[in-house]
């Protein structure tokens, strides 16, 4: 049995982000996911003889935004360097990237694990270009290479060794993800690998000032796999700490159906990438009217929008660091509040029953079809009577498979709560006369009697009866 | 008088006067070229057929297209032309069929040339004599025996040879310029950034540069006027305005000063060159210019700065050349490894690998700074020198080479000393401003080359002066017996 | 600098050449001439010169993000010495 709470966990993570530009970083072929192989290529990203790139301004843009939200430091000059290595995924044998000016350094994000906020650093968020993606076929004899991913804008964001768990990873992965989507300069989705994230990890004795030799893990593709690979990590090097061992600094791949990492084999040599300033290309200069208009273009980011909720709307910390923790599911919640001043209650059915529904089923919050608009209305119609809170329970379910508005619902079902005095007077009275024996028991001192007399009340009037005039009226009824 | 010694407006008259046609310019050229190439060794890939499909749908438009309408071009064979091969001399790239057109290959066909063919030079242009060549040496049209230089030494010996009216070179540390001087014919090499890269194979993206080699400086202002400007896919392309070029010759250079480096007079440099080079400048002066000594103090330091400089540039662009996406793939490597050594090894040769050698240890971790920054560095010192130079003067002079052309064999097992015949022309290109050469005598019946160096996008001056002491001078009327 | 065997290995493998001992050896000695040349630079302060990479003073030359028609697959694989469904083929990629 190891103990790796005997030592203290260091990590590093390497996130890279595809921009989502229209066109690719150095040439003008779409980066659209998901077209057959090799029809989003031309004679630039095919990396021919003799073709040169050109900057894809809004990559640039993009980067500096995205560097800007992560509190970096912009370059007043920047440029783009060569490193050089072969790989088939790599057709120019160099891939396009920053060395030593990167368009952002010196950054920090806030994390909030156990209720408590910790800031991580960033050292720095580069621009570069993506590679091509290979198949391995004839078992693992052959590969294949597809260039329409070769030339995808990329952010490359180095943290500082600053995280201390795999859950303080976790949350900081997740932080840079909800900025990079309020920023809208990525998709960020893990499974189309548009997020994609290396981590180096080491351990050390508590107290201990150096860091321990690390491992560098990789082919993590979800958060999950990240928490996951990053624990088992922590109790691999706590076992050879343990038993008097030394951690091997090596490249180590995560398989996340076997739970395990795995030692990469050996490179022949070590690296050197050779990196030297691309003649291809020109530096940017990157003046302050350029910054302020990058700046400009950021809008609120999850740290704030989390603060105005709790201070605007009193919602707890914690629902709106939920809330904020994803764009959508935060913009959605804003635009319910177009349609009622309820707060609260937008908070609690989003808490409750959206989240509960999209976890149950495993969907995101856009492949849900209800609406804030939907929600919104819906608290509206339960504010004003037009339908009980039981009968919002079926509708709110309907909209999200639907997409309909709430009052469209109620109406093509038959939804709306019966609020006619007269009409529930007569079913009252109905049910007064068949159930004599409650109605003694309730005159008798049993005045428990009367929950059973208003369940059938709601039963005959399937459930659209409004409760409160209901119990009024019964016991209107059994007094007169 | 031969076709392609008439002037381009006398054959322009005679092509609108019906007298004339694209095809029979054409012909002429393949006629040329079936009766000297296999002497010289000019071309590697004739364009044959579709040449002569494209000389008849000039000749049936019937207006003249464009500056250099129907008039047969030869294209140095690391420009890239769609459709039809382009080896860069090359057996790794033996089997290339380009999916793009150069830029240079477009404006030369809007411009209603007509493309004869792709010519030999040294491989991926790293070389000064074309025995780089890996498919067969260029010959020297005034003798056999001796290398017509390079890299573009096919462009110059197919000028010399009469078989083009005229052709595209490359130029990064003298290629255009060297054999335009062997060869006795014009070779401009312009400001770094005037004429677009978009499609040249590169070998150092911060020197190379694309001219016109051509039999007089008249030819090589309209090809210049043709191939110049702005290019949106070349980043490096300088946005400027493109002057009149041919409108520029106006044979007035009264007034003009002119300084005349005294290390490119020096040591090293053959006597009868030096003396060609003075009765050159005797010429100038009688035309009104005055000229005197200035130094170009980092001049010695030039050739080690290029050979840096250029190699670590052309490792890192040749090693897009692994056999993976086009190229000659070595057969039946054992892993992928195996496969780039093998098809690398097999395709390249000796002053190519040589040369990747060199620049991946000079950009190899420990040694950047030494050699490649301090390169980098020196560059700047070279190019401080042209910039104090140029605020005395409006043009400097000296040879173009140190010597004329030697002989096949003679240098090529010392590339140290193959690398010196670079001395000259090195620093301009470091210094990215442009220069011409243009025949200025013979020495030992070797053609001797004036090289003309301007300020930077000043090519108008350069070609002005280069035209006016053309225009006294017989030189460049001399051809070879073939 | 002078430049052994070993070294000239190191660079010949990150430079994917494969050399006969001949050319090792002839690369060994003509590679060490030429550094020697080049020590010729140490000659020259250059202390707080800036590096030269480029001799326009061109900066900030960037396209806007349009999509341009791409080439077929045909196209692209048309040099390709080995493919298969639509992709470039070669030995496995170890890892």
């Amino acid at each position: 049995m190891t103990h790796y709470q005997s030592y203290e966990t260091v990590i590093g993570l390497e996130v890279h982000v595809e921009l989502h530009t229209a066109s690719k970083i150095f040439c003008g072929c779409s980066t659209s996911f998901g077209a057959p192989p090799n029809t989003h290529t031309c004679p630039i990203c095919l990396g021919h003889p003799g073709v040169l790139p050109v900057l894809n301004r809004q990559a640039v843009d993009y980067a500096m935004k995205a560097a800007m939200a992560l509190n970096c430091t912009i370059a007043d000059v920047s440029k783009f360097d060569r490193k050089n290595y072969f790989y088939p995924d790599s057709p120019k044998a160099y891939q396009i990237s920053q060395f030593d000016q990167p368009i952002g350094e010196n950054g920090w994000i806030d994390i909030e694990v156990d209720g408590k906020t910790k800031r991580i650093g960033i050292t720095r968020l580069h621009l570069e270009e993506d590679a091509g993606k290979l198949t391995h076929v004839e078992g693992g004899y052959a590969s294949l290479v597809d260039f329409n991913r070769v030339g995808t804008p990329l952010v490359e964001i180095v943290s500082e060794p600053d995280l201390r768990t795999p859950e303080e990873a976790k949350a900081y992965l997740e932080k840079l993800r909800a900025i990079m989507q309020y920023c809208d300069v990525s998709d960020v989705k893990m499974e189309e690998g548009s997020l994609r994230c290396d981590a180096n990890i080491s351990l050390r004795p508590w107290g201990q000032e150096k860091f321990g030799i690390r491992a560098e893990l990789k082919n993590m593709n979800s958060f999950r796999g990240v928490q996951r690979g990053l624990e088992y990590e922590q109790l691999r090097q706590a076992d050879i700490l343990d038993a008097g061992g030394t951690v091997v600094q090596e490249t180590r791949r995560w398989d996340d159906s076997q739970g395990k990492t795995f030692s990469m084999r050996g490179k022949e040599e070590s690296h050197d990438y050779r990196y030297f300033p691309d003649p291809d290309l020109v530096r940017l200069h990157i003046d302050s009217e350029w910054k302020e208009r990058v700046r400009a273009s950021i809008p609120e980011l999850p740290d704030a929008r989390q603060a105005r909720y709790t201070a605007e709307y009193g919602l707890p910390a914690y629902d709106a660091g939920v809330i904020t923790a994803s764009k959508k599911l935060a913009d959605f919640f804003e635009e319910s509040l177009s349609y009622t001043k309820d707060a609260k209650a937008v908070s609690n059915w989003i808490m409750g029953d959206l989240l509960g529904y999209l976890n149950q089923t495993g969907k995101e919050i856009e492949a849900v079809r209800i609406t804030g608009q939907g929600l919104g209305e819906m608290i509206g119609l339960l504010e004003k009577g037009t339908i009980s809170g039981k009968i919002a329970k079926t509708v709110f379910k309907e909209m999200l498979e639907s997409g309909k508005r709430p009052q469209q619902i109620v109406e093509e079902q038959g939804l709306v709560q019966i609020s006619d005095e007269g009409a529930i007077k007569a079913i009252v009275e109905k049910i007064v006369a068949a159930n004599p024996q409650s109605v003694e028991d309730y005159r008798a001192g049993k005045e428990k009697a009367i929950g059973f007399l208003v369940g059938q009340v709601m039963k005959e009037s399937r459930g659209k009866a409004n409760p409160g005039l209901v119990n009024k009226l019964l016991v209107d009824v059994l007094n007169a | 008088m031969a076709l392609f010694d008439q002037r381009l407006q006398d054959l322009h008259n005679e092509l609108a006067a019906g007298k004339l046609s694209a095809a029979e310019l054409t012909e002429a050229a393949y006629a040329r070229i079936a009766e000297t190439d296999e002497r010289i060794g000019a071309f590697l890939t004739l364009n044959e057929e579709a040449a002569r499909v494209r000389a008849a749908e000039l000749d049936q438009a019937g207006a003249a297209k464009g500056l250099l309408h129907a008039l047969p071009a030869g294209i140095k064979d690391n420009i890239v032309t769609k459709g039809l091969r382009t080896t860069c001399a090359s057996q790794f790239l033996s089997n290339y069929d380009p999916i793009y057109d150069a830029t240079v290959s477009g404006k030369l066909q809007d411009a209603g040339a007509v493309t004869i063919g792709k010519l030999n030079m040294d491989e991926f242009a790293m070389g000064g004599s074309n025995e780089n060549s890996s498919f067969r040496p260029v010959r020297n049209p005034w003798n056999t025996d001796y290398v017509p230089g390079g890299s573009s030494g096919g462009s110059a010996a197919a000028v010399a040879a009469g078989q083009v009216y005229f052709a595209l070179g490359s130029d990064t540390g003298g290629s255009i310029r060297q054999p335009a001087s062997y060869c006795g014919v014009v070779g401009l090499k312009p400001t770094y950034g005037l004429v677009s890269r978009f499609g040249l194979v590169a070998f150092a993206s911060s020197l190379d540069a694309i001219g016109p080699i051509t039999k007089n400086v008249e030819d090589a202002a309209y090809v210049l006027q043709t191939i110049a400007g702005h290019d949106r896919m070349d980043s490096t392309s300088a946005d400027v305005s493109i002057p009149d070029y041919v409108g520029s010759l106006s044979g007035d250079i009264k007034g003009m000063r002119i300084g005349v480096p005294k290390e490119y007079m020096g040591e090293g440099i053959d006597p009868k060159v030096k003396e060609a080079v003075l009765a050159a400048l005797r010429v100038l002066e009688d035309l009104g210019a005055t000229w005197e000594e200035v130094s170009l103090p980092h001049t010695e330091y030039a050739v080690a700065t290029y050979y840096l400089l250029a190699s670590s540039e052309a490792s890192s662009n040749l090693a897009r050349f692994d056999g993976v996406r086009y190229g000659v793939r070595a057969d039946d490597p054992d892993n992928l490894i195996d496969l780039y050594r093998k098809s690398r090894s097999q395709g390249f040769g000796q002053e190519v690998k040589r040369r990747i050698m060199l620049g991946t240890y000079a950009l190899s971790s420990g040694y950047y700074d030494a050699y490649y920054l301090k390169a980098q560095k020196v560059r700047t010192l070279i190019k401080r020198d042209f910039d104090q130079a140029f605020e005395k003067y409006d043009l400097l002079v000296g040879p173009t080479a140190p010597t004329t052309a030697f002989r096949i064999g003679e240098q090529i097992g010392d590339p140290l000393t193959m690398y010196l015949n670079d001395i000259v022309t090195i620093p301009v290109s470091l210094a990215g401003v442009p220069a011409i050469s243009v025949p200025c005598g013979f020495a030992d019946g070797l053609p001797v080359g004036l090289q003309l160096i301007g300020k930077p996008f000043d090519e108008s001056t350069v070609l002005r002066a280069a035209h006016a002491y053309e225009q006294h001078t017989d030189h460049h009327k001399a051809r070879p017996q073939l | 600098m002078s430049i052994d065997a070993k070294t000239v290995e190191h660079v010949a493998n990150l430079a994917r050449l494969e050399l006969s001992g001949e050319e090792k050896e002839q690369f060994a000695s003509q590679l060490s001439a030429i550094l020697k040349y080049a020590e010729k630079l140490d000659e020259l302060d250059t202390e707080g010169i800036e590096p030269t990479s480029h001799v326009l003073p061109v900066t900030n030359v960037m396209r806007e993000d349009v999509v341009r028609e791409s080439v077929s697959n045909e196209t692209a694989l048309r040099n390709a010495p080995d493919d298969e469904d639509g992709q470039f083929k070669v030995p496995a990629v170890l890892e």
